[in-house]
């Protein structure tokens, strides 16, 4: 208290009042302050799978799931004549699955379709953790291999020899047998295809770490990113699904036009 | 010859003294070139005017277009399988192994200045080409305008349609992307299929083991020399065809078997001609600008192993693939220690016959009907309806087949299951056809009906008047004289009666002629006679 009134009495000018680097020193607190506050939440957020892991939600998750999973998948996640067991299938399969919508399942069919999503983030990463802690699975993928930064030429390569033959070269889907198919990979979040690689939802087989790795995982989704965002060099794409789409485009709007300047050629001035 | 001549010298003496320049050039070259003897006799030619007769010219237009775009492709291009390193300016091909054909294709895409928009005039004017094609035989056949004395151009424009339909697919299969990759794999294994030779064959196609490193540089030289030679060939001769026979017309008033109504080639026809060309260019360019067209890019350098959902060839070559596709599976078997793939071979027998059978249509149809006079007057399609109904059964049957080649893509887009659509499509193929005979012949036989109602006895007004007597009736509109001209001016065809020939007998082939013809013509409704419109007059029911 005397320290502090004891300059203000002594001095003349305010500006002996503060040492001349206390702007710079509170600047700088700030700005670390800030910045440590923003690097903690980035990193809570990278690290979300470690973090949420914990048994509060394990809990809620197995609220969620006994609410909403176990008409079919049974109490305790063991199966029942209707679903599956999911004990093992891992944390990714649970958010993928949930996290596009896919589940829970709308109707029975060749294959579970999309739909909104039915839960909140958390709530999916809840349902996430409580499967992942029955047993060990594949666990949500480590942000590194999300960033979308790899190898676009490798990616393209690995992408055409291991999913067009379902998923179409330019990822415009196709058909599969009785009614099942391997949908469009437009706006499909890294992290979801990412999951899919590893689980294996619906009828695609499961690509794991020993037949494609990590990096080649994040090079064929970095591969799908770019073809999504890039513009198409030729002109409007037509869906993308090759010579089909060309063929009829011309003769319904190409020949079509050209029927119609035939005609107005050939009228005759009223 | 020598009234040309005279005139031609009296014309060069006074040249200089009346037109100044444009007289003394004109002078010039038709001393040199009888230009004048190419005007006289080809420029007062006359052409009818109705717009399905310009068809064939879309189809020759668009022929020029992939003359012109394709020669500056040829510029850029290497037809060679030497595997390279890509390093061109496409980020996402950096560093992958590819052909020259195709690192020149991506090339011609990405680095040359004008070759993606030259490139997709070249495929989208080569897709206009088949289908103005397509479409110009459909009105040809609907209007029995191959009927004598044109069947024999008949036949040569179908060589052109398969030429064009080589052209084609030699064309795509070029760039050596995965789609061209594929679509020669099928085409080897196709080759495969023929018993005893097949292997031998392929081999001798490819140069060896598919898909080998030559096939790219053969197709290259059919594509550029070979088929354009002969595609030009035919088309002259098509065309020379065409001036002589003199072009058809439909009927009408003052039309006749010995006139054409129209206009002169100059100057009226040659103005429209030349600007339609443009037109037809203009078209193609804007689709070119506006709309990709196989992104060599995305499908990546051909590799045996892998496969893209939803790979179909060009549409031209469709009904082809989906032959492939609605074959049941089992058709294959051992026997003789030869494999016999009836799944290939049975398809290639199907799809031969039809094309031989609409190839020769027009002489089947003379032998069935026995008509050996000439026609220079189109049929409206309602007043042969046998032939109609044929001609809907067979688009009917092709577009099945075509449909059958993007099966996959069905299933996707409208939520089905690709076995649903495959047997949906076998059953097809086969009533599909009948139903449309059917209904095809009902409808035409339908409508000549309202014609022959509308001559005899005019439109319904609507107006109901109320006689003094007490009676109702309706007050028809009589048709004007040249609608009446249009709807009663037809060929009115009789089954062929059989009669025995020369030595008293009835051959097993009169036989079949006389059946075929009653099946022909056994329904028709006879054009009403000048009796019967006459006897209608004053008749309002």
């Amino acid at each position: 208290m005397r320290k502090t009134t004891q300059p203000s009495r002594r001095g003349r000018t305010k500006t002996g009042r503060r040492h001349p680097l206390a702007t710079v020193a509170l600047i700088a607190i700030g700005l670390m302050m800030t910045g440590g506050a923003y690097a903690a939440i980035n990193a809570g957020t990278a690290t979300a799978d470690t973090d949420i892991n914990t048994q509060v939600n394990i809990d809620e998750g197995a609220k969620l799931f006994q609410a909403n999973c176990a008409t079919c998948h049974g109490m305790e996640a063991d199966g029942t004549v209707d679903a599956p067991s999911l004990v093992g299938v891992g944390a990714a399969s649970v958010d993928f699955q949930v996290g596009t919508g896919r589940m829970p399942m709308q109707m029975q069919g060749p294959q579970a379709q999309q739909k909104p999503v039915q839960f909140t983030d958390l709530q999916v990463k809840q349902l996430a953790v409580y499967v992942g802690s029955l047993a060990p699975g594949p666990g949500i993928p480590d942000a590194q291999y999300l960033t979308g930064d790899g190898d676009l030429a490798n990616g393209g390569e690995l992408f055409r020899i291991n999913c067009a033959m379902c998923h179409n070269v330019a990822a415009a889907g196709g058909a599969l047998t009785q009614g099942k198919f391997a949908p469009p990979l437009a706006g499909v979040s890294a992290v979801h295809k990412y999951e899919a690689m590893v689980t294996g939802p619906q009828n695609m087989p499961v690509f794991n770490d020993l037949v494609i790795t990590p990096t080649e995982k994040s090079d064929i989704i970095s591969y799908l990113q770019h073809l999504e965002a890039a513009p198409s060099a030729g002109g409007f794409g037509l869906g993308s699904i090759g010579p089909v789409s060309e063929g009829l485009f011309l003769w319904i709007f190409g020949l079509g036009s050209i029927v119609a300047l035939t005609i107005w050629i050939t009228a005759r001035s009223n | 010859m020598n009234t040309v001549t005279t005139t031609g010298q009296t014309r060069t003496a006074a040249a200089p003294r009346e037109g100044g320049f444009t007289a003394a050039a004109a002078g010039y070259i038709d001393d040199r070139t009888k230009i004048s003897v190419v005007v006289r006799d080809y420029g007062r030619k006359i052409f009818p005017d109705h717009w399905s007769f310009l068809l064939g010219e879309v189809a020759l237009y668009s022929f020029v277009v992939i003359l012109l775009s394709g020669s500056f492709l040829t510029f850029f291009f290497q037809a060679s399988m030497t595997q390279l390193v890509y390093d061109g300016s496409f980020v996402p091909l950096k560093g992958i192994t590819m052909s020259a054909a195709m690192q020149s294709t991506v090339d011609i895409s990405f680095d040359v200045r004008g070759g993606l928009l030259m490139r997709q005039v070249h495929h989208w004017a080569a897709l206009l080409f088949v289908a103005a094609i397509g479409l110009h035989m459909l009105r040809i056949f609907f209007t029995g305008a191959f009927r004598k004395p044109r069947e024999l151009n008949w036949v040569i424009g179908f060589v052109l349609f398969i030429l064009a339909m080589a052209e084609g697919f030699t064309g795509y299969s070029l760039p050596d992307d995965l789609l061209s990759g594929n679509g020669l794999r099928i085409i080897d294994g196709m080759v495969k299929g023929i018993p005893i030779i097949g292997t031998w064959t392929s081999f001798l196609i490819f140069g060896g083991e598919f898909p080998g490193e030559d096939i790219v540089g053969r197709l290259y030289s059919l594509h550029i020399l070979f088929l354009p030679a002969l595609v030009v060939a035919f088309i002259a001769l098509h065309l020379l065809f065409v001036v002589t026979h003199k072009h058809t017309q439909f009927p009408g008033a003052g039309r006749t078997q010995d006139n054409v109504v129209g206009y002169p080639v100059m100057p009226v026809y040659a103005a429209k001609a030349g600007g339609f060309f443009f037109i037809v260019f203009g078209v193609i360019m804007l689709i070119s600008s506006l709309f990709s067209i196989n992104a060599v890019w995305v499908y990546g350098p051909y590799d045996p192993s892998p496969i893209s959902a939803g790979t179909q060839p060009d549409w031209y070559i469709g009904f082809l693939d989906g032959a492939l596709r609605l074959v049941p599976p089992g058709w294959e078997f051992v026997w003789l220690g030869f494999t016999w793939s009836f799944n290939i071979l049975m398809p290639m027998i199907i799809i031969g016959i039809f094309i031989a059978v609409v190839m020769f249509y027009p002489f089947i149809e003379g032998w069935i009907t026995g008509d050996k006079r000439e026609h220079h007057l189109l049929d409206r399609p309602r007043n042969a309806p046998t032939r109609t109904a044929i001609g809907a059964a067979g688009v009917t049957f092709y577009a099945v087949l075509w449909a059958a080649a993007s099966s996959d893509l069905i299933a996707t887009h409208f939520h089905l299951a690709i076995e649903g659509v495959t047997h949906t499509l076998q059953a097809l193929l086969f009533v599909g056809p009948l139903i449309a005979f059917v209904l095809t012949k009902r409808t035409c036989l339908a409508l000549q009906r309202k014609d022959r109602s509308i001559a005899l006895h005019g439109y319904e007004s609507g107006r109901i008047v109320r006689l003094p007597g007490g009676e109702y009736i309706e007050v028809h509109q009589p048709a004007d004289e040249y609608q009446k001209w249009e709807l009663v001016s037809y060929n009115e065809y009789k089954p062929l009666m059989l009669r025995p020939n020369a030595e008293g007998k009835i051959t097993m082939a009169e036989r079949t002629r006389a059946g075929l013809s009653r099946w022909f013509f056994e329904d028709r409704i006879a054009p009403a006679s000048q009796t019967e419109i006459e006897a209608s007059h004053g008749d309002h029911h």
